[in-house]
């Protein structure tokens, strides 16, 4: 179980980075291949590091329930959920996780065009 | 005596409405720690969402002009600022002033146009509603003052996105031991902790809530608000403690919403940690605005006996 919520996760980012045009990567960064995913999504997307804690705590939970039988796949799931919810967000609208990840204005350009509107 | 022990204190304009029981039970956690808070004078908002969407750098005037006021008039070398999205923006108007030309240049120019000093970087230190009682208070001295222990109250904390990211703001965080953690924040765990609240394991602390797109983009938030507060129910929380009113809210609006819209229905309440120290300390819930909350949280309080 915790195999496939771990290929889930990693599907969801290289669909991230295949809607951005990209190949995603076969690399792995300490270890997983999800925080390798992770780190190529987010080059030039600050706000995509939105989501680095959750894809990091994936891989804590995956390292958990392979030692720790009292564990559950539920959180796992939970968090992978997240993940999928938040690039899904990501992918219908842009902007998400801009203003307050990488405190960036969210609709400067058409402010600009507003204004250029308003003064010719 | 700490530093924080006199603080300017920048409520911000969420603080007058929907967060006004955190301003509240803010206001009196320091009356009973001994803390001093000296409102801004005539503060101003932030710059917010709304200024920052339509020209940055005005944005990072008007933090500058809080910071500017504390430093120039009220000669106070700390502002507090409970508010994450005040406390993000006057860190980032820190940030910019002491690394970008054009930003001092707005600054400077505006002040003139209004009257006032420009404020430098550097001239003051400005610190969440977190530091200020970590670093003014403490744990050992909290627990020596606790009069009605959280015992038994399990409390996921949720601090959201803008009090630790984007990293490269907050140059205090991540500096080892002692220091907050931009990736995993405890300060809030620590505190509850200490007023003996049980902790749960919650990964989902700094998780995005949907925030700035929840009036555009409700849908997405709802859901994204709704795993949160499943996931703090998975952990077996009672209670999610926040350090925000923008969170807060976001959380309790988005709870209503879910069971409305989406027919998902969670018990878990929201308090501020404001809130849950208070009670720790022996005050009343009702002097702590917990009333005040859409969620209630008496109910939680009540059963397990803190109230």
């Amino acid at each position: 179980m915790r195999e496939s919520l771990l290929q889930e996760a990693e599907s969801v980012l290289e669909e991230w980075l295949r809607a951005r045009g990209e190949v995603p990567t076969a690399e792995t960064s300490e270890g997983f291949r999800l925080l390798a995913l992770h780190r190529q999504g987010a080059r030039g997307v600050p706000s995509f590091n939105a989501c680095r804690e959750t894809c990091r705590e994936i891989a804590y939970h995956y390292n958990l329930l392979a030692e720790e039988s009292r564990y559950t796949e539920s959180m796992m799931a939970m968090l992978v959920e997240h993940l999928k919810l938040f690039v899904r967000g990501k992918l219908e609208v842009e902007g998400l996780g801009d203003f307050c990840c990488s405190s960036r204005p969210l609709r400067l350009e058409s402010a600009a065009q507003e204004k250029e509107k308003l003064h010719g | 005596m700490s530093k924080y022990q006199k603080v300017a204190y920048y409520p911000g304009c969420a603080l007058e409405g929907t967060g006004h029981a955190y301003n509240r039970s803010t206001k009196v956690l320091g009356k009973e720690l001994g803390l001093e808070l000296d409102e801004v004078k005539n503060w101003n908002c932030c710059g917010a969402m709304e200024v920052k969407n339509v020209d940055p750098k005005v944005q990072t005037y008007l933090s500058s002009r809080v910071m500017s006021i504390a430093a120039n008039q009220m000669q106070a070398s700390v502002v507090m600022a409970p508010c994450n999205g005040c406390y993000h923006n006057l860190k980032k108007a820190e940030h910019d002033l002491a690394h970008d030309a054009d930003s001092r240049e707005v600054v400077e120019r505006i002040s003139k146009k209004a009257g006032h000093e420009t404020y430098r970087a550097g001239q003051v230190e400005t610190i969440h509603a977190l530091d200020w009682i970590k670093d003014g208070v403490g744990e050992d001295e909290l627990k020596r003052r606790v009069k009605n222990s959280l015992k038994g109250l399990k409390v996921a904390n949720y601090y959201g996105c803008m009090y630790t990211r984007p990293r490269h703001i907050f140059p205090e965080k991540d500096q080892g031991a002692g220091s907050e953690s931009t990736s995993q924040p405890h300060f809030m765990d620590d505190l509850l902790a200490a007023a003996g609240a049980e902790n749960v394991d919650f990964p989902l602390k700094t998780a995005c809530c949907g925030g700035a797109h929840t009036l555009s983009d409700s849908d997405t938030s709802t859901k994204l608000v709704l795993n949160i507060l499943r996931a703090a129910e998975a952990a077996g929380a009672d209670v999610i403690a926040t350090e925000c009113p923008t969170c807060h809210s976001g959380l309790e609006m988005h709870q209503v919403r879910a069971e409305k819209v989406l027919g998902q229905k969670t018990r878990v309440k929201m308090l501020y940690f404001t809130q849950l120290l208070g009670v720790a300390l022996g005050v009343s819930p009702r002097s702590l605005g917990v009333h005040e909350n859409v969620s209630d949280g008496l109910e939680a309080l009540r059963e397990k006996g803190l109230a």
